[in-house]
């Protein structure tokens, strides 16, 4: 069973004014429980529109999403529910941090689900531990953090939450190399240990094809295709003409294939393809 | 959406106002202003408000854009002509408890609509026409003599600048937050007064501390830059007096001196 299900949404900005913007046109998907997603796309391609859709906080023009059969819009009061159970991580999260100390930060969400003061602290210590903060920083301001470690902190808000779906829109944006493997392999954890949905908005190709199960790829606010990444990266040349294109990696593996040599073309990382040229070698 | 509100808005164009230079229109504005409180009865009144039509006409904007910018002191003006009707003296005309509505209460009322109305539509005017950036070098040009008595004039005319510049940014800055805490659970919308205001603080202590980032930012780049404003300056674009301000000067005494005309040949008969 699907565990989100869109229905040819449509959603349209500044409807009835001179502004008026089609954002995302058509679009139909369905994601299962546990999957993690990348959500891949030119700048404008509707990504980020698409993800305030699935948790609610815009509404589409017209067309459905069903989050477990059930159409999120339903009943439009109890969208703050849906809110819990669909986490959004936006991008450069670390701006809306205010309170005193981190851990009433991310106490922030599970506090507004009306947890006990018992769970909220169980969840706001699993969720520092994911994202990988010490117990002594939970009670600094959070504006005595690094850049790197208020995201950090931001992000864990969201998972103390505890949601069945993780968004994260660029969540790794303007970290540093090693900080962003770092919090990819954190979320990577987390997707793992809790088991749950994870949907993870980039323009990094080589983040999502070392993470990703499938990929919906955008374009011009429309679905261009949901496939397994190793297909859609298989589809280098179609994803040039939308203006994408596929990891380095996977691009030197193309070019060696054309010239002749017998190697795997669709290697996704950057280890897999040491090893089949090392194959291919020997 | 935050961003609906309209303040200040520029929209560029090629009309004869936006091609008025920027210190002719601030010059004009306020003799008009001065000569809307002048104006003592109902024909000067008609006079200034005819005046105010054709210019609203010649900036090539449409109506709805006026209508829209007054929506926001519709209140203030209601409440200004309300007051102004129970306060005129004379016969009343309806009485009921303390209240009495005379000939000149309304006299009055309609007067002080119609002279905030056209106040909001001429200002309205200037800035739709005027870039920010037109306007407040005008400003610092017509508040040089100031200088003299040591205001920091062009620095006051930067931090306007500055100012407006950033409306737009901190607007957009606002909805981010505001949905970034929406996701969170925190509920904006329901309450009573007092948790609203609470529930607010979720955006403004993000909002502020980011703005004092900006400022921060900002003001190294400017270091960086070695920025120091003030004297000798000169500038990228620098402003032109030309027949165009000429043409709107002579028109606009000639419709100020009628209205001194009227005000002097007909009398207002309630004063």
């Amino acid at each position: 069973m699907s565990l989100i299900r869109a229905e040819n949404i449509r959603f349209v900005y500044g409807e009835g004014t001179p502004f008026e913007k089609v954002a995302l046109d058509d679009l139909s998907f369905e994601i299962n429980e546990g999957e993690l997603i990348g959500i891949i796309g030119h700048t404008g391609s509707g990504k980020s529109t698409l993800v305030q859709l699935l948790n609610g906080l815009l509404k589409p023009t017209s067309g459905k999403i069903y989050l477990n059969d059930k159409n999120i819009w339903e009943n439009p009061k109890k969208i703050r529910n849906i809110r819990f159970k669909v986490g959004m991580v936006f991008q450069y999260p670390e701006y809306q941090l205010f309170e005193e100390t981190v851990y009433k930060d991310i106490a922030f969400g599970p506090k507004n689900m009306g947890m006990t003061d018992e769970d909220i602290d169980k969840a706001v210590r699993s969720a520092a531990g994911f994202v990988g903060l010490r117990d002594d920083q939970l009670d600094n301001s959070p504006f005595d953090l690094s850049g790197g470690e208020k995201r950090r902190a931001a992000i864990a808000g969201v998972i103390a939450m505890d949601p069945d779906v993780l968004i994260l829109d660029e969540p790794a944006a303007g970290l540093d190399p090693l900080g962003r493997d770092a919090l990819l392999s954190q979320i990577v954890d987390y997707h793992k240990t809790r088991n749950n949905t994870v949907l993870l908005v980039s323009h990094s190709m080589e983040d999502i094809a070392r993470i990703a199960d499938r990929i919906l790829v955008m374009s011009k606010g429309r679905k261009y295709m949901l496939d397994s990444t190793r297909n859609v990266f298989s589809k280098g040349r179609e994803l040039e003409t939308i203006g994408l294109r596929v990891p380095q990696i996977t691009k030197i593996m193309m070019m060696l294939r054309d010239r002749g040599m017998n190697v795997d073309p669709t290697a996704l990382t950057v280890e897999r393809g040491f090893n089949e040229i090392v194959n291919y070698l020997s | 959406m935050v961003s609906d509100i309209t303040l200040g808005q520029y929209l560029p164009g090629s009309s004869f106002i936006h091609r008025m230079d920027a210190r002719a229109k601030i010059l004009l504005l306020i003799t008009y202003i001065v000569f809307i409180f002048l104006c003592s009865n109902a024909i000067s009144l008609l006079l200034v408000a005819l005046f105010t039509l054709f210019i609203v006409l010649f900036t090539r904007i449409s109506f709805m854009k006026y209508l829209k910018s007054m929506r926001v002191i519709l209140f203030v003006v209601l409440l200004t002509g309300i007051i102004n009707l129970f306060y005129g003296s004379g016969e009343p005309l309806v009485e009921w408890w303390i209240f009495k509505v005379t000939a000149a209460g309304i006299y009055n009322a309609v007067y002080v609509i119609v002279r905030i109305a056209l106040l909001m539509m001429i200002s309205a005017a200037l800035t739709f026409t005027t870039s920010p950036s037109d306007l407040t070098d005008a400003m610092e040009r017509l508040m040089k003599p100031l200088a003299i008595i040591h205001l920091p004039v062009h620095e006051i005319a930067m931090m306007m600048t500055i100012a407006l510049r950033f409306i737009p940014v901190l607007l957009e800055e606002t909805d981010k937050i505001m949905n970034a805490q929406k996701a969170r659970g925190a509920d904006l919308d329901s309450g009573n007064l007092i948790n609203r205001v609470r529930a607010l603080l979720p955006v403004l202590i993000p909002l502020f501390i980011s703005s004092f980032r900006r400022a921060g930012d900002l003001a190294m780049a400017m270091e960086c830059r070695c920025y120091n404003g003030g004297n000798n300056r000169t500038r990228m674009k620098v402003l032109h007096f030309s027949s165009v301000d000429l043409i709107a000067a002579i028109v606009s005494l000639l419709v100020f001196s009628s209205v001194i005309v009227s005000n002097i040949m007909f009398k207002n008969p309630f004063v």
